[in-house]
């Protein structure tokens, strides 16, 4: 991705920084400048607003076949998360066995490296979930999480 | 608003076409569709090109200019225009035409749908198809596009109990179909244990869940139903006509087991030539990956939420079945090259209208459906043909 394009999301990205809605009184991930459901109003009275990062899992995947560029993370776990505030936003969901991952877990932000250009291009960080607790499983020993998440 | 009928036809065998390019691809399905239209280029008022991926697949945009280019187009300097919407640029393409002609401001349009994924890695088309989706929001997050609907299929066997078998059953069912077509990309049977120990994807979907990424195109030519009718042309009217939108990210809708934009543009179609589900005597629908297959004939309103699956599994949607789908093998078996998968729907439609299908004919086809939706369904575009 060019380097200008991953710049102006940097706030969005590393800090979940999106939008409040002050006719609405709703939030919206990532940043927008419009809210559909109150029109044009809304424009100017879109404030940024950062999320608290705790929310819920909605749906779940283990991915088997990974993108290019997240091959060292497979198989691993995409979800979609309802966060606290109402948004929905699709992430990597890291330490833990990537198929113990259910909807209705509660989870929250952190912060990590979600890939690199080529072996010498710039480094894109941002923002993925953990569960909050750990689903009691046979598998969340020690050795289990460091071979699924570096 | 005038009547609209498709008077002519053209397709290649879908796969992987490596000694073809995609403007002989165009150039073939052009020539075909006007050959069996029975008319010549002079004839022809405008050009439509459906084509989701040219520029991440072969660096080349302005697909219209070069296929009406290499179909010789240029010389009466015809208006070609490219229509995208990721995988339901080839539906759109048609839609286009038609109410260019539907609203008299032109008599004759061809309307291509061409695509050449396999120039590229897997890897390299397997993202060219995930553009189709929200490129910073879901695949930079890790999303690709199988995992986008794994979600979706995991959430709905939560929601009905949908099973492993009953999404087996889909595929199995559209191999069977396309093993009775000759074009198709995988003309052979595959049964259901086959299907349920196939390679995992993304949970719960399966390698033999997923339609390829194909080469491939067709082309149909659409003509004023008055002047067909005139010209003493075979034709198939187009009746109904529908499209829709939704959120481009998944997450941004509210329930994950509904693709509602499929549902609002078949409404839209059965609403522009008051028909009703039940009017119908077969469907072609977007089965980019079973899952889908099942959804939509839920969002069309052929089966109440919830029961697509087992009623498919029942044998209703296959040939001989209450509603024949995917006669043609669907995308799973027929293949699925992106710009064209629209437009070979509507030509599996026209066949079997025309009572041309062979083997696999459906007996007094009167009216048939066609849905083609791209992404998670962020585009849905539905016509309904009928025989005259």
């Amino acid at each position: 991705m060019s380097v200008p394009r991953f710049w102006r999301e940097l706030d969005a990205r590393y800090n979940l920084i999106g939008s409040h809605c002050k006719i609405t009184d709703t939030y919206h991930y990532p940043r927008r400048s419009f809210n559909p459901k109150a029109g044009r109003e809304s424009i100017g009275n879109m404030d940024d607003y950062q999320f608290k990062g705790t929310g819920e899992i909605i749906g779940a995947t283990v991915v088997h076949q990974a993108q290019e560029g997240y091959e060292m993370f497979g198989p691993y776990c995409i979800a979609i998360i309802e966060l606290d505030e109402g948004p929905r936003i699709t992430s990597q969901i890291v330490d833990c066995e990537p198929k113990t991952v259910m909807p209705g877990m509660k989870v929250k932000s952190v912060f990590r490296k979600l890939g690199q250009d080529s072996e010498s291009g710039i480094l894109h960080y941002g923002t993925k979930f953990i569960l909050i607790e750990l689903p009691k499983t046979d598998n969340n020993d020690e050795e289990t999480l460091n071979d699924i998440e570096l | 608003m005038r009547d609209v009928s498709i008077i002519g036809t053209g397709i290649t065998k879908f796969g992987e076409l490596w000694d073809k390019s995609l403007r002989q691809l165009g150039l073939e399905t052009g020539l075909a569709a006007i050959s069996d239209a029975e008319i010549t280029s002079k004839d022809i008022d405008a050009l439509y090109i459906g084509n989701m991926a040219a520029g991440s697949t072969l660096q080349q945009e302005h697909v219209s200019a070069l296929i009406a280019d290499y179909c010789g187009l240029t010389e009466q300097n015809i208006p070609a225009t490219r229509v995208e919407a990721a995988s339901a640029s080839g539906g759109l393409a048609l839609r286009q035409a038609y109410m260019a002609i539907a609203g008299g401001f032109i008599d004759i349009a061809v309307v291509g749908g061409a695509e050449k994924m396999t120039d590229v890695s897997d890897s390299e088309s397997t993202y060219a198809i995930s553009m189709g989706s929200d490129e910073q929001w879901e695949s930079k997050a890790g999303a690709t596009f199988t995992s986008l609907h794994a979600i979706i299929a995991q959430s709905h066997m939560n929601k009905y109990g949908t099973t492993r078998e009953e999404l087996s059953a889909i595929s199995s069912k559209n191999h069977y179909h396309a093993s009775m077509n000759p074009l198709a990309q995988f003309p052979f049977t595959l049964n259901i244990e086959v299907i349920s120990n196939s390679g995992m994807v993304s949970s719960p979907l399966r390698m033999l869940d997923c339609a390829p990424n194909s080469d491939g195109a067709a082309a149909v030519v659409l003509c004023a139903t008055e002047k067909a009718k005139r010209m003493n042309k075979k034709s198939i009217k187009i009746i109904g006509s529908g499209q829709a939108s939704d959120t481009l990210s998944l997450h941004h809708r509210k329930e994950l087991y509904k693709l509602p934009a499929i549902g609002i543009a078949a409404k839209r179609a059965f609403q522009s030539c008051n028909k009703k589900p039940k009017d119908l005597d077969l469907i072609e629908i977007h089965d980019n990956y079973t899952i889908s297959e099942i959804i939509a004939l839920e969002e069309i309103g052929i089966f109440k939420p919830g029961e697509a699956a087992k009623k498919s599994f029942e044998g209703e949607t296959k040939l001989g079945g209450k509603i024949p789908v995917n006669t043609s093998g669907g995308l799973k078996a027929r293949g699925h090259a992106p710009g064209a998968t629209g437009i070979a729907q509507i030509i599996e439609i026209v066949q079997q209208l025309r009572g041309e299908a062979g083997n696999r004919q459906v007996k007094n086809a009167k009216i048939g459906m066609a849905e083609n939706h791209g992404g998670t369904a962020a585009t849905a575009v539905v016509h309904i043909l009928e025989a005259e």
